[in-house]
């Protein structure tokens, strides 16, 4: 079975959620809609207080081309335009709504009717592009990269194929799963969406291996589809990484930043854009509500709940339990990869996957040892790299040493720290070194 | 809710491993050899492994508390205790006590504490100590028992010629019948021989070896690079000349077992990757052969590994894991 | 006695044959340094703490003596050393003696302690502020605050500054600081700054940089500047702004009236001297303090 060929670690599933069915979250009361739930600029209020919205109405305007739009996930009046507490650890502003009612941009098509490429002769690819620019339709998986601007990749690469990550290697998060074993169809035509839009006819849709129902039920249903070939992927974290994903899937290995994916002919997408990409293309509905997994161990009853952008973390937690006594965080994605939240009423965004609740034991870091140079974090790294040497240079800010040492290619997939004996804060250190050679090279240009 | 939300940077969760896990296991990989060592050498093995262990306990804590102030119970981590049962194998077990007590204090005070404490010595600890003690004590340290005789016998063990010693003589004189008084393969495997007391019984040290790969505490590169490499060069050298013994006897005799599984495997002295580790491997199997071969002592194994303990940096710089995305691995 | 005699002549050839080799390849090989280097070197402090804007003293040899080349050392100094170093150095390459500058001092703008500004959550990650800044706001409401890890102690040569545990702040102790900047620097959130000193070590400052609203610095500390500009009003100086709903004093144009500093609701406006206890130190032992004080005594 297909893998990625360096480093990787084996963290526990805790797949809690992975029979429990998609089912609505209740509409917040107050939806709290950051401008910036995307890489790259921005998005710019178009409202003011007291205006009247609708769901899918546009409420910022994208702030650039790496950029993009946000939509209103509920209907009512804007209350006001203040700062709120989002993941990134401090206030940003945001679009503040008072929820009246459900209603619905008339314009957006909310029949449940399959509607497929073929019935669209005429769509092409820069329609489709288009279309997914002005839905505000960002990178699902995490990273929020406003999609129209990957699916227009530099004059000059040759893009061979789709690869769509439907991998999920994070623990714990199951939104993806539950996605393709209820929307199977509409995520093939999305892809094939992705395909016509970047012009290949060749797509991988990557499953890890231990979703063995959703793998069954794609492989199916994919046969109609053509081009489109469902790749099963032995589980292994961190197989979701766009690298680690197109190393494993056609292999071939991305060079160095700043190259991208696209240099070696694939595009990446997560599952959950596929789907929304239909959902735009086809039912011209913007982005504005996605399936988060909430989870955790001390969770009375973790579940897959389709929710509007904008609902505060605190009532996804009451519908599943409510908060336990003894939690010590409240972690926003997965736990190798997500942020720990400074408090419950955090919205969440068009990149929030799932919502995490770790009790306080396990929150807590241990004390740390000395290095005791076993390199198993040398081991674990997927990228090749040396984390001891780029986490004690980076406290002792050599930064020339990074850089000869490439702390720029590191994916801050949290593989060395999981691994380490002494429990050393490698991450911390190396990503502090890496932004700070990221700006170094920045400033020299 | 009663308590304050913890913030801090991913990843939130950890795999479980700690320094106490792999050294409490390599201690659990050593009871093989130790209780051999007991069977073989009888109190005389209990009492040096005994004092050993405690010594460099103690000394490592009286230097934790009182020189360096350190409010942290470092001996709580199993490294001294590893580090004291692997001294206890190198010596002799007739050895007085109070010789046993100046290895460890060179061991962990002189080699490890000095040096930064945990993880950053630069020589392996029980190997430097017994250096220390063939050139302080170089009659103590070269009068071996016979395994199997002295159970109860202490001081007055019955002291005799080791496979080693044996093998150098033939060399020396150049006479192959000298080689006639080897044990068997089968003795050597088992421990009915003479020599230091954890270096006897090669099968309990490969029992150990097995242990540590599945708990993965260490990787196959080290020892395997180390047998292979005497084992390929003695069989060379006895082909071409029968006065060199086979290659089964020189890889089941003398230190060799032992410091390919637990000696040169130590991670703190060891390289970092497994070209690295590889290179390493070689150069000390290359290096126990030329000392066993034409150096004055018949034991090569301790000085090799020393000497490539001093390498081990230049090969962690030298040597740099296959990068994602490029196309050779040891890219500067 | 014949080896001892052979052991002897050997080893004597030996050292006299290696001796003139490394004679002659020091001469052969020697790197023409400029004699002036040498000499300002001697004169510089040598603490190498980057205070001057390079990395170390050999490196401000360097530039002073480029500078006495085109002609000025003007905007050459010091911080350690002061003018009285700076003056020799200019007397050394020949120039005239510079213009005396105000002694300097690093000021922490931040009086959020333990005491006046409330924890509401904990931080568990690496203990340096740069790394807990990039983690979150902090584990009080103020994103602009005091972080309490300590970079700016750290990073001090002087010990100028050191943590209090009670408070959990920072403190300048007057007579070591060097206003060399290096804790200005270190700081993620520029809360340290170096402000000149009139008036005997003392002068006005707003320990606040909170830039939000007032409803939420109040809610956030109990001595937060809450952009109320009541200090404005009452300074008859006009040596205050407030921008961004933060307050800011002009050193320069500041008079030590005092009379924002009774205005202030918040007790946010503090004198510069009154909360540092300057230790009780012989000038001699010191020479950077005797540069200090002694200077200070002058005016």
């Amino acid at each position: 079975m297909k893998t990625f060929k360096i480093g990787g670690v084996h963290p526990e599933e805790n797949k809690l959620s992975a029979a429990e069915p998609i089912r609505l979250a209740p509409l917040p009361q107050v939806a709290v809609l950051p401008v910036s739930q995307h890489i790259g600029a921005p998005a710019k209020p178009v409202v003011d207080k007291g205006d009247k919205v609708k769901v899918g109405q546009v409420i910022a305007e994208a702030g650039g081309f790496v950029s993009a739009p946000v939509h209103s996930s509920v209907s009512g009046t804007v209350l006001k335009i203040d700062s709120v507490i989002d993941a990134s650890g401090y206030a940003k502003p945001a679009v503040f709504i008072q929820v009246e009612g459900d209603e619905w941009e008339e314009s957006i098509d909310r029949s449940e009717q399959l509607v497929r490429l073929e019935e669209l002769p005429g769509l092409t690819g820069k329609d489709i592009v288009a279309k997914i620019q002005s839905a505000g339709i960002v990178g699902m998986g995490g990273a929020c990269f406003p999609t129209h601007v990957k699916l227009s990749p530099p004059p000059g690469s040759k893009i061979e194929w789709i690869i769509i990550n439907a991998v999920e290697c994070e623990p714990y998060l199951t939104a993806d799963h539950r996605l393709m074993l209820e929307h199977a169809d509409e995520i093939l035509v999305g892809v094939s969406l992705l395909m016509r839009a970047v012009d290949v006819n060749k797509a991988f849709v990557a499953i890890e291996n231990n979703k063995p129902d959703a793998i069954e039920l794609m492989t199916q249903k994919a046969r109609i589809y053509p081009g489109i070939e469902v790749v099963p992927l032995q589980v292994k974290y961190p197989q979701g990484g766009e690298k680690q994903l197109i190393d494993a899937v056609v292999n071939r290995q991305v060079p160095a930043p700043p190259a991208l994916p696209a240099s070696v002919g694939a595009v990446i997408q997560n599952v959950g854009t596929a789907f929304a990409v239909y959902q735009a293309v086809m039912k011209d509905k913007p982005l504005f509500e996605r399936v988060v997994t909430v989870t955790g161990k001390s969770l009375a009853r973790p579940s897959n709940l389709l929710v509007r952008m904008g609902t505060p973390m605190s009532q996804l937690i009451d519908e599943c339990g409510g908060l336990p006594e003894n939690t010590g965080k409240i972690i926003g994605g997965g736990p190798m990869m997500g942020k720990a939240l400074l408090n419950v009423e955090v919205p969440i965004c068009k990149g929030s996957s799932g919502v995490l609740i770790m009790d306080e034991k396990e929150a807590r870091r241990s004390r740390p040892n000395p290095c005791i140079r076993c390199g198993k974090c040398v081991a674990a790294c997927p990228m090749g790299l040396e984390p001891y040497l780029l986490a004690d240079g980076a406290a002792h800010e050599m930064w020339d040493m990074l850089e000869a040492n490439a702390v720029t290619s590191c994916i801050e997939c949290g593989s060395c720290q999981f691994t380490c004996p002494s429990h050393r804060p490698l991450l911390d250190y190396v990503r502090m070194g890496k932004s700070t050679v990221t700006g170094i090279i920045k400033s020299r240009t | 809710m009663a308590n304050q939300l913890i913030v801090s940077l991913s990843p939130h969760v950890h795999g479980g491993d700690s320094v106490q896990r792999n050294m409490y296991g390599v201690v659990v990989a050593l009871i093989p050899a130790l209780l051999c060592s007991f069977y073989f050498f009888g109190i005389g093995a209990v009492l040096v492994t005994a004092v050993s262990v405690v010594s460099c306990l103690f000394i490592e804590w009286a230097v934790n508390r009182y020189l360096l102030k350190n409010p942290v119970l470092t001996i709580a981590d199993g490294s001294a205790v590893v580090t004291g049962l692997l001294l206890a194998f190198n010596l002799p077990s007739n050895i007085p006590l109070w010789m046993v007590v100046v290895g460890a204090l060179f061991a962990i005070g002189v080699v490890k504490m000095t040096f930064g404490g945990l993880g950053c010595n630069l020589f392996n600890p029980a190997l430097a100590a017994r250096a220390f003690m063939l050139i302080s004590f170089p009659v103590e340290m070269t009068t071996w028992p016979v395994a199997g005789h002295s159970f109860a016998v202490y001081a007055d063990a019955q002291t005799g010629a080791t496979p080693l010693a044996v093998m150098k003589d033939a060399i020396k004189t150049g006479d192959t019948s000298m080689l006639d008084k080897l044990p068997s393969a089968f003795d050597m495997l088992v421990g009915s021989t003479g020599g230091c007391m954890g270096e006897v019984c090669a099968l309990a040290l490969l029992l150990g070896l097995v242990y540590m790969l599945v708990r993965r505490i260490i990787t196959w590169h080290i020892p395997v690079s180390i047998i292979a490499t005497v084992f390929v060069v003695t069989g060379v050298m006895h082909q071409l000349n029968p006065v060199f013994a086979s290659p089964v006897l020189e890889v089941l005799s003398g230190g060799l077992m032992l410091g390919a599984v637990f000696m040169a495997t130590d991670y703190v002295t060891s390289p970092m990757t497994p070209k690295g580790q590889l290179i390493y491997g070689v150069a000390i199997g290359l290096l126990t052969v030329v000392i066993r071969t034409f150096g004055a002592y018949p034991e090569g194994m301790s000085f090799a590994i020393l000497i490539m303990n001093a390498f081990t940096p230049v090969i962690n710089s030298y040597c740099k894991p296959k990068r994602f995305g490029s196309v050779e691995g040891s890219a500067k | 006695m014949n080896t001892i005699v052979l052991a002897v002549c050997v080893l004597g050839a030996a050292g006299l044959i290696l001796a003139s080799v490394l004679y002659v390849v020091s001469r052969k090989f020697a790197v023409k340094e400029d004699p002036r280097l040498g000499e300002v070197s001697a004169i510089l402090p040598g603490a190498n703490c980057g205070g001057c804007g390079f990395p170390g003293c050999s490196a401000m040899a360097s530039a002073c003596v480029r500078a006495a080349d085109k002609g000025s050392l003007e905007d050459l100094s010091c911080p350690v050393g002061g003018m009285e170093i700076m003056n020799k150095v200019a007397a050394v390459l020949g120039m005239e003696a510079i213009a005396d500058e105000t002694p300097r001092i690093a000021v922490v703008c931040c009086n959020g302690s333990c005491e006046n500004r409330r924890q509401i959550r904990e931080y568990d990650g690496v203990q340096t502020c740069r790394i807990a800044h990039a983690t979150s706001m902090g584990t009080t409401a103020c994103a602009y605050g005091c972080l309490g890890c300590g970079d700016c102690v750290s990073k001090c040569q002087f010990g100028g500054l050191s943590m209090n545990a009670e408070t959990g702040m920072p403190e300048v102790d007057a007579t070591l600081c060097t206003a060399c900047g290096a804790c200005a620097k270190a700081c993620p959130r520029g809360l340290i700054e170096i402000r000149p000193v009139t008036h005997e070590l003392t002068g006005m400052v707003v320990r606040c940089r909170n830039k939000d609203k007032g409803v939420q610095a109040k809610n956030a500390c109990d001595v937060s500047c809450i952009g109320c500009k009541l200090c404005v009003k009452k300074c008859e100086s006009n040596a205050i702004t407030v921008e961004d709903n933060v307050a800011r004093i002009d050193a320069a144009l500041c008079t030590l009236c005092g009379k924002c500093e009774q205005a202030c609701p918040r007790k946010s406006i503090q004198k510069i001297g009154e909360w540092d206890t300057p230790q009780e130190m012989p000038a001699e032992e010191n020479p950077v303090t005797e540069t200090i004080t002694t200077k200070n005594k002058a005016q």
